[in-house]
């Protein structure tokens, strides 16, 4: 070689572009492996709108359906159970439903729902995603001596109201999610899609 | 024949000259503290369970389907209709909780001993790294049966990410490849299981044996032979206080293994389940996602890790304190090499402050096991969280004051010996 001189400067930008070039690479090349873990094109098929009837649902019970393989409960309240509510306020965590993500605008109301009676509520604790069973009778229960009806789950004993509005002082920190859902008649909604004009 | 395998041995020295030093250098020439005790079995015992868990989990996963339509099944049919297929499996279910055991007993042994201590901190780390990947290793393997138990375990673990704020609820989305729990999670979590994840174990036992080697094992009396007088019957230059680690300690732990292996026999044998704590009984039921089983916990152990998240209370609006302790709680056990300022290694020679701290470190351990597996919410149900608390303290409590204790100079320890305490 002609040049015996080591042109320092020249070695560095060398090296340090050929290293970035390399990791943009090597970041490109991670990333399809990062996205294959995504729910794939058929999980979220799989977690499309789901129709459901209720017109079979009498005052007072509980139907779940299956949502993106989420348990949704469809309940029918009752005048005295929805007349409770509101006395209610005062030992729950977030009883305005103040938690935008926990609802739509469109429930975000005394009753979280968008007809009084029916209650749609995604049946996943939000502690740590057990479902909740439903204890809808206003009785003394071992849990809560003043209950008025609600969801009790069995995993670490979180309680929520018939509003799925939870109690303070128990693990779980917000309410159950109001899934999107609309009512296509009065006799069916769809879980999965906001009303028309909301969204 | 014999010029046979010496020309063999030639052949292969001529071509790499470095690997008969290298089996000398691990094995017969390794000289180690002759005065170690029975707490020196659990790890050539570890190494025993490892190679154990890979030799039954290839066999398993000749007949195991991952899917979570047939994964339930496939687990059934071995029990039941594949040749030996429960004794198999039975061997692997076992031999995880036997892990666990035998980790727990040689983690103990390095807390007691000092093995942490410099020059040692870097076999600590690397040995938590190893009982870190062996959580994640056992979690996984208990999603595969597709029971229950295994649906809703993974449920609750996976929604841990889901208490991150921003980017939790993503997370958790990510790591099912679904919205629940489902035959995406269960098909990446055996490519883990049976492929990544043992690769790094085997990577990790390697560098925690080469790590431990670079420095030499340590000792009941914490003593360091290396400073000690030189020259045995086998090398003048080595340490009088040591001996070859085979065939002497070879040979001792072979004793290990034979009652090692009575206990794990007749577990296998006689009582595979343990009574619902090696399998719980709510995983012989098939996973199903709309009904919850009444106790959700882990297997046992878990349970010290399980209670401390169940006792933080969410405050704030997040349930994320319950998980950043629960971290902690493993985090803090990486740090305890620098958290422990004592200049004297063994038990044997350190103050009564250390051994009231390290059996209420142990006790804590226990009794929060209680409370994660449920016990205490059987036994006292009013005093579980009051109980659960109060020993979640004395379990951080070990580590704060450890520090305080070693740091502040409170700690009286007494006279350490020139040599280990059982030379002639």
């Amino acid at each position: 070689m002609a040049n015996e001189v080591v042109d320092h400067g020249r070695r560095r930008f060398l090296t340090i572009t050929t290293a970035v070039v390399g990791g943009v690479g090597v970041v490109a090349a991670v990333v399809p492996f990062i996205k294959s873990w995504e729910p794939s094109a058929r999980a979220k098929a799989a977690g499309a709108p789901v129709t459901a009837d209720i017109s079979k649902i009498e005052p007072g019970q509980k139907v779940t359906f299956a949502w993106r393989s989420q348990p949704v409960f469809v309940v029918n309240r009752t005048k005295e159970q929805l007349a409770a509510l509101p006395s209610l306020d005062v030992r729950l965590t977030d009883p305005k439903s103040e938690v935008t993500d926990q609802q739509p605008k469109y429930a975000q109301n005394a009753t979280r729902s968008i007809k009084p009676e029916w209650l749609v509520v995604v049946g996943l604790c939000t502690h740590l995603g057990c479902v909740p069973d439903f204890e809808p009778v206003m009785k003394p229960e071992p849990f809560d001596p003043n209950w008025k009806g609600g969801f009790y789950c069995p995993c670490h004993k979180s309680r929520y109201d018939l509003a799925g509005r939870v109690f303070q002082g128990v693990p779980a920190p917000k309410n159950l999610p109001v899934p999107p859902y609309h009512f296509v008649d009065d006799n069916t909604i769809q879980i999965g899609v906001d009303p028309k004009g909301a969204g | 024949m014999a010029n046979v395998f010496t020309r063999m041995g030639d052949w292969v020295n001529e071509r790499a000259p470095n690997l008969a030093p290298t089996y000398r250098k691990h094995m017969t020439e390794y000289y180690a503290p002759k005065n170690f005790n029975l707490w020196y079995y659990f790890g050539s015992l570890a190494l025993l369970v490892l190679v154990n868990q890979i030799v039954t989990g290839i066999f398993l996963t000749m007949n195991y389907k991952t899917s979570a339509l047939e994964a339930f099944n496939s687990v059934e049919y071995i029990m039941r209709d594949v040749e030996w297929g429960w004794l198999i499996r039975y061997m692997h279910s076992t031999g995880a909780s036997l892990f666990f055991i035998v980790v727990f007993l040689h983690m103990f042994r390095g807390l007691m001993y000092g093995s942490y201590k410099k020059p040692r901190e870097l076999v600590w780390l690397l040995g938590m790294l190893i009982f870190l990947v062996l959580m994640a290793e056992a979690f996984m393997g208990y999603v595969l049966p597709w029971g229950n138990m295994s649906f809703w375990g993974a449920k609750v673990i996976i929604s841990l990410f889901g208490t991150l704020p921003y980017v939790g609820h993503a997370l958790v989305e990510w790591i099912m490849g679904d919205f629940l729990p489902a035959d995406a999670t269960l098909n990446r979590f055996f490519a883990l299981h049976v492929i990544a994840l043992p690769i790094v174990l085997l990577l990790l036992v390697v560098l925690h044996l080469a790590a431990l080697h670079e420095v030499g094992s340590n000792n009941p009396d914490g003593v360091d032979v290396k400073h000690g007088p030189k020259g045995n019957r086998w090398d003048a230059g080595k340490p009088t206080d040591a001996i070859p680690f085979h065939p002497y300690y070879t040979v001792k732990d072979l004793v290990g293994v034979g009652f090692f292996l009575m206990i794990a026999a007749f577990i296998i044998f006689f009582a595979p389940t343990f009574g619902g704590w090696f399998l719980e009984h709510d995983n012989f039921i098939p996973a199903n996602n709309l009904v919850t089983p009444t106790h959700i916990k882990p297997v046992w152990y878990f349970t010290p890790f399980y209670a401390i998240l169940r006792m933080i209370p969410s405050m704030f609006g997040t349930a994320v304190w319950g998980v950043l302790a629960m971290f902690a709680a493993i985090v803090l056990l990486f740090l305890v090499p620098w958290i422990d300022r004592g200049q004297v290694r063994s038990i044997r020679y350190r103050g009564a402050g250390f051994k009231v701290l390290l059996f209420g470190f142990v006790l804590s351990f226990v009794a929060l096991g209680a409370v994660g597996a449920g016990v205490i919410a059987e036994i006292m149900p009013s005093w579980e969280i009051f109980f659960g608390r109060v020993w979640t303290i004395v379990y951080f409590g070990f580590f704060l004051g450890l520090w305080a204790y070693t740091h502040f100079g409170w700690e009286k320890t007494k006279p350490v010996p020139e040599r280990v305490t059982t030379h002639d």
